[in-house]
């Protein structure tokens, strides 16, 4: 038990690698505000896409959100950190990571706002065409309030799995929470400060998921 | 007859190989209310939605107190409907807003009001419909005759030129007609143009100029509500009327 204590739960070590860890934890912010904020942004820009009434700008949206979806994350950043330097485009480990998780956390992003804006009834935007306002401000105005509200338990459950995905980072030598944390491990011998970094994910992602299960709740009333 | 407000020339709607209107021509005097009547189908919605175009015409033209809307750009299209206050079947609030934001929201995004001026507009709008004390109401706490008439106060708030009525009371409980038709009224008496669609024959009859039977995609016959359903000339007409009255 002592030893148990002493490898996982070893405060000394906790508040000796603190500092390292605080980096990262500022690392993995950054990187979420990053991605979550370009996400929803361009997550909305393709959905309207995979929406248009032309087809030569819906099939390449729905090929682009397809395959973003179906290739892994972690494959899609070491092509762009490792693959793409072959062609000569060197690219830093923070964009690496910044342009792979986006574009794959937008193409999810995507088909929760194409889901939430399905789910408005065509009268809404009638109502609001008829009353002068262009088909752009019936959507800002009208359908996606409407839209983001429905969908809101989804977008937060996708932001969640965004926040987690980060720790991927560490591959690519990004010191984020994870990659901090596994060498604060190295360096002091001593697990505790994974731990750690579980716990700061923990932290700050349970009252999300509890949120996300409050939320769909009181929508399922 | 007085300055026509609103006009319909040789208008047609095909969708695919089905004909929905066939050669329609209608002119609502300023201050008129013509009453459509017509079996399910008959292409009265289809009319009635081409008038502000949320249909697009095959071909023919609507004329809103003499400007074409059918030959407008997509620009000057959103300033035409403005001309024409639109009143659905299933009364489409906004449900994300309150009943004064529902009535707002066009006087400030499409007419570019200030929001003291469209709020003020807005309540006068709510007090002739009889809901000022429910300004602050959401659409899901009004009853359906409730959120009607916020309806067409959202509609009058930016002073059209002609009101356009698609079954207003159809979806609406038999004790909860009353109510909307009241405002009608008090729309036609006030001098408001309109084109209604709508079963309510009781209504027709006291306040229509004109009654308009259609069937099949074409105006089968129009005239004074009384003449129309007392003595209607076609066999249509006859042959719905009775199935209406039962």
């Amino acid at each position: 038990m002592e030893d148990f204590i002493r490898l996982f739960l070893n405060v000394e070590v906790m508040l000796r690698t603190w500092p390292l860890l605080k980096q990262g934890l500022w690392m993995t912010a950054q990187l979420c505000a990053v991605v979550i904020g370009l996400g929803l942004v361009g997550g909305l820009f393709l959905s309207f896409l995979a929406m248009a009434k032309s087809r030569w700008l819906r099939w390449p949206a729905f090929v682009v959100i397809d395959v973003l979806r179906a290739v892994p994350p972690l494959v899609l950043l070491i092509f762009i950190y490792s693959g793409l330097p072959f062609a000569g485009l060197d690219i830093s480990p923070f964009a690496a990571v910044a342009v792979a998780f986006f574009l794959n956390n937008s193409a999810y992003y995507a088909e929760i706002y194409r889901a939430g804006i399905q789910s408005i009834p065509a009268g809404q935007t009638e109502a609001a065409r008829a009353t002068g306002l262009t088909s752009a401000q019936a959507m800002a105005y009208v359908v996606l309030p409407q839209a983001v509200r429905n969908v809101l338990p989804d977008l937060l459950s996708n932001t969640v799995e965004v926040v987690k995905l980060t720790s991927l980072a560490s591959v690519v030598s990004l010191a984020e929470l994870l990659y901090s944390a596994n060498m604060a491990r190295s360096l002091t011998y001593n697990s505790s400060p994974l731990v750690m970094a579980a716990l700061i994910y923990l932290a700050f992602l349970w009252p999300l998921v509890r949120l996300v299960s409050r939320y769909q709740r009181k929508l399922a009333v | 007859m007085t300055r026509p407000m609103l006009e319909l020339v040789g208008l047609n709607k095909r969708f695919g190989d089905l004909t929905v209107l066939h050669d329609i021509h209608l002119r609502v005097g300023q201050g008129e209310l013509v009453f459509v009547i017509g079996p399910s189908g008959s292409g009265k919605s289809t009319m009635l939605r081409c008038c502000n175009r949320l249909e697009e015409p095959t071909s023919g033209s609507v004329l809103i107190d003499g400007a074409d809307i059918t030959a407008c750009s997509p620009r000057a299209l959103n300033k035409m409907r403005l001309n024409l206050g639109m009143v659905f079947q299933g009364f489409h609030l906004y449900p994300h807003m309150d009943a004064v934001g529902n009535v707002m929201l066009a006087q400030v995004k499409a007419l570019g009001r200030s929001k003291d001026e469209a709020r003020a507009r807005a309540l006068e709008m709510l007090d002739r419909v009889g809901l000022r004390h429910k300004s602050d109401a959401m659409p899901s706490a009004l009853s359906g005759g409730q959120q009607q008439r916020v309806a067409i106060a959202r509609a009058l708030a930016l002073d059209p030129k002609v009101m356009l009525f698609d079954e207003p009371t159809s979806a609406l409980d038999p004790e909860l007609v009353g109510s909307v038709l009241a405002v009608m009224k008090d729309l036609r008496t006030s001098g408001m143009t309109m084109l209604v669609v709508s079963h309510e024959m009781g209504f027709a009859r006291e306040a229509a100029d004109r009654v308009i039977f259609m069937d099949g995609g074409v105006i089968v016959e129009e005239g004074q509500p009384e003449a129309i359903f007392t003595n209607p000339q076609a066999e249509r007409t006859r042959a719905f009327l009775s199935r209406v009255r039962g």
